[in-house]
């Protein structure tokens, strides 16, 4: 129960601190705290408007985050999810080249389908690369995404170019019949369901079933998935595969519904911000759905900090640094034992005894 | 492709190699220090991305070359600290601190950078080895950026350091086994942040070595993965700072390719080439790494190849 409280107790503070340090980051530079702080929530969250923006970037960052938070369930840490994202998005954008589509809903989806199969191959490539050669993957999964985004320039302008995209090369865009479209009439498209629905099955499939059970045992203990003969190997591609298909969907997602076609425009640092929303959210898919809206919602109120204060358009991203570095630290006050603490700053005379932190840190 | 291409080719690809080799040299030996300590800091990628312009800001501001690149390796400096400070602490991950200092340090520098985007900094000057040559392409090719040299005095410093100083065998100590290290009585925190720090140091050097030198101005595209493709570096080079040198200039070359083809006239796949280090460097770990066994010349403590 204590570690249930201090999960969600511990990442908010953090979040807390890290706007305060940012407030005091902009003040230096002559900004009031204040109005960025208010900016930050109008942005964001401040009426229907923002909330279509925040909702909008939300969709691609729960698929991303998950990208990261299934293998890291696994034990391996990977951050190459931008290679799936614009894997995934050529995949789909490419994919009626190859066949012709039926213009319905079963259209989308396949086009949805060629986008995750291209991202999840990407990852289980890493994965594969991981537990077969034993090549470090959050190394190799980001030299894959560096390889994928090269690829992926290659394609939109050069085979796959759509001749008549002068300015910005594009591939040929989507018929009306495919695209994904909003939700009632809003800029909200339905791959946020998709990301929420996502996220909610992943997220039950870890807790409830066998198999997603076998992905915590890999990742919490290898040893004891070992003695008890679980198929490592497998159980990991399995948690990479499914992990890139998510991220791949992001990308296909972003062609169907945003962008209507495969451009630069989708090399949009997605993938990055997902590694932060699944360390925040603890690598648990149901908290990644808040945290996702959260840090979408960052993302929407940076270009209002940009119009109405001027401030650089990187400043989110500063912000996002901060609470990661903060998220990250704020771990070690999880060995703090608060009761001695408060013991301790009662009776501040007479000697202590040792505590427990300092003897595990000792070890 | 005629002789007279076949040289300016040639000479694009090994003055590639000396440009585009330096910040590997440096982001390079960098991570060996640091990991020599047994951390690995990928956050190395924001360590040189916020030096580069750190260094910029510093020349641009002071009119000084070599101002901005002390600013440079100071700023490295600091963010690395900030790093083996995390480290440091109970529960956390040097992989996952890395990656948010990537993310930090590519934001700081955005943010501080923006107004740096239009100027013009002083640049260093180039020594001019192609004298003994008649050909244009081959005098340019040979202007080597004066980093270098300081580079390479440093992984003498550093082979001899390692091999023979008190530091150096406590550096070692540290990475290789911390019990032993605490048994000797030093602090195995103090020796890895201080190994850190001084890793972002360097590693700052190839920052400004970026935005001084070549391509010799700021902007936000600046680096595009050389500070972790340096992770890789350093297991292909087995921790050593001389094959450090070999390496880097085999990544430079390599990236070269692209640039080299296009300046004689081919423009065809030019994306592809740009993705030749990757792919390069994925072979190269494919081929260095075995599973299941630790890599060969690794310091015993070192969690990305456990």
């Amino acid at each position: 129960m204590r570690d249930s409280v201090a999960d969600i107790a511990l990442p908010i503070a953090a979040l807390l601190a890290a706007l305060l340090l940012f407030g005091l980051f902009v003040w230096l530079g002559g900004v009031s705290p204040l109005e960025v702080w208010r900016l930050l929530f109008i942005g964001a969250f401040g009426d229907w408007f923002s909330w279509q923006n925040t909702l909008q970037r939300a969709a691609p960052l729960m698929l991303t985050a998950l990208c990261v938070a299934l293998p890291a369930r696994a034990g391996l840490i990977i951050i190459g999810g931008e290679g799936s994202v614009v894997l995934g998005g050529l995949a789909a954008a490419a994919l009626p080249y190859a066949v012709g589509l039926p213009e319905n809903l079963i259209g989308t989806a396949l086009v949805c389908a060629a986008g995750m199969l291209a991202g999840a191959l990407w990852i289980a490539l890493a994965g594969a690369l991981r537990q077969y050669r034993g090549v470090n993957e959050t190394i190799s999964s980001l030299l894959l995404a560096y390889t994928a985004i090269a690829l992926f320039k290659h394609l939109v302008e050069g085979p796959l170019r759509d001749p008549s995209t002068l300015n910005k090369p594009s591939t040929r865009s989507l018929g009306e019949a495919l695209r994904i479209g909003g939700i009632a009439g809003s800029d909200v498209h339905w791959g946020l369901v998709l990301g929420v629905l996502a996220c909610a099955a992943l997220g039950v499939w870890l807790l409830l079933t066998a198999r997603g059970f076998s992905v915590r045992v890999v990742g919490g203990n290898p040893r004891a998935a070992q003695l008890v003969g679980l198929p490592a190997n497998r159980i990991i591609l399995l948690a990479c595969a499914l992990g890139g298909a998510c991220a791949g969907l992001a990308g296909a997602v972003e062609v169907a519904a945003v962008h209507g076609n495969a451009n630069s425009s989708l090399i949009a640092g997605y993938g990055y911000a997902g590694i932060l929303v699944a360390f925040i959210a603890r690598h648990n898919p149901l908290a990644i759905i808040p945290v996702a809206i959260l840090f979408g919602g960052f993302g929407a109120a940076g270009s209002l900090l940009q119009r109405r204060l001027d401030l650089p358009d990187s400043s989110v991203q500063v912000l996002q640094g901060i609470a990661f570095v903060l998220i990250l630290a704020s771990e070690a006050l999880r060995e703090v034992d608060w009761r001695t603490v408060r013991e301790k700053l009662m009776r501040p005379a007479g000697p202590q005894a040792p505590v427990a932190t300092a003897r595990e840190r000792a070890v | 492709m005629t002789g007279e291409m076949a040289t300016a080719f040639l000479a694009a690809i090994v003055g590639g190699a000396l440009r585009v080799g330096v910040p590997f040299l440096f982001v390079s030996l960098g991570e060996c220090l640091t990991e020599k300590a047994g951390r690995v800091n990928l956050g190395l990628e924001g360590v040189l991305v916020l030096s580069a312009m750190a260094g910029f800001g510093g020349a641009y501001l002071s009119g000084s070359t070599w101002m901005g690149v002390l600013v440079a390796a100071a700023a490295g400096a600091a963010l690395a600290l900030l790093h083996g400070l995390l480290c440091s602490l109970p529960r956390v991950n040097d992989i996952a601190t890395g990656i948010a200092l990537m993310l930090l340090g590519t934001g700081l520098a955005f943010y501080l950078g923006k107004p740096l985007i239009q100027p013009q900094a002083p640049q260093l000057q180039p020594i001019a080895l192609g004298g003994w040559s008649d050909s244009q392409v081959v005098q340019a090719a040979l202007q080597i950026n004066p980093l270098l040299l300081l580079g390479l005095v440093l992984v003498v410093a550093m082979t001899w350091g390692f091999a023979r100083t008190r530091w150096g065998l406590l550096v070692r100590l540290a990475g290789d086994s911390a019990s032993a290290t605490k048994a000797l009585g030093y602090s195995v925190n103090g020796i890895r942040i201080a190994a850190t720090a001084a890793g972002g140091a360097i590693a700052g050097l190839g920052g400004a070595s970026l935005t001084l030198f070549y391509p010799g101005s700021w902007n936000e595209g600046i680096s595009s993965g050389q500070g972790l493709i340096a992770v890789a570096l350093v297991i292909f080079a087995r921790w050593s700072p001389l094959r450090c040198v070999f390496a880097a200039l085999l990544f430079g070359g390599a990236g070269a390719i692209g640039p080299a083809l296009q300046s004689v006239g081919i423009s065809e796949g030019y994306y592809l080439f740009s993705a030749v280090p990757y792919v390069l460097t994925l072979v190269i770990l494919v081929i260095t790494c075995k599973p299941g066994s630790v890599a060969r010349g690794s310091p015993g403590e070192l969690s990305s190849t456990k």
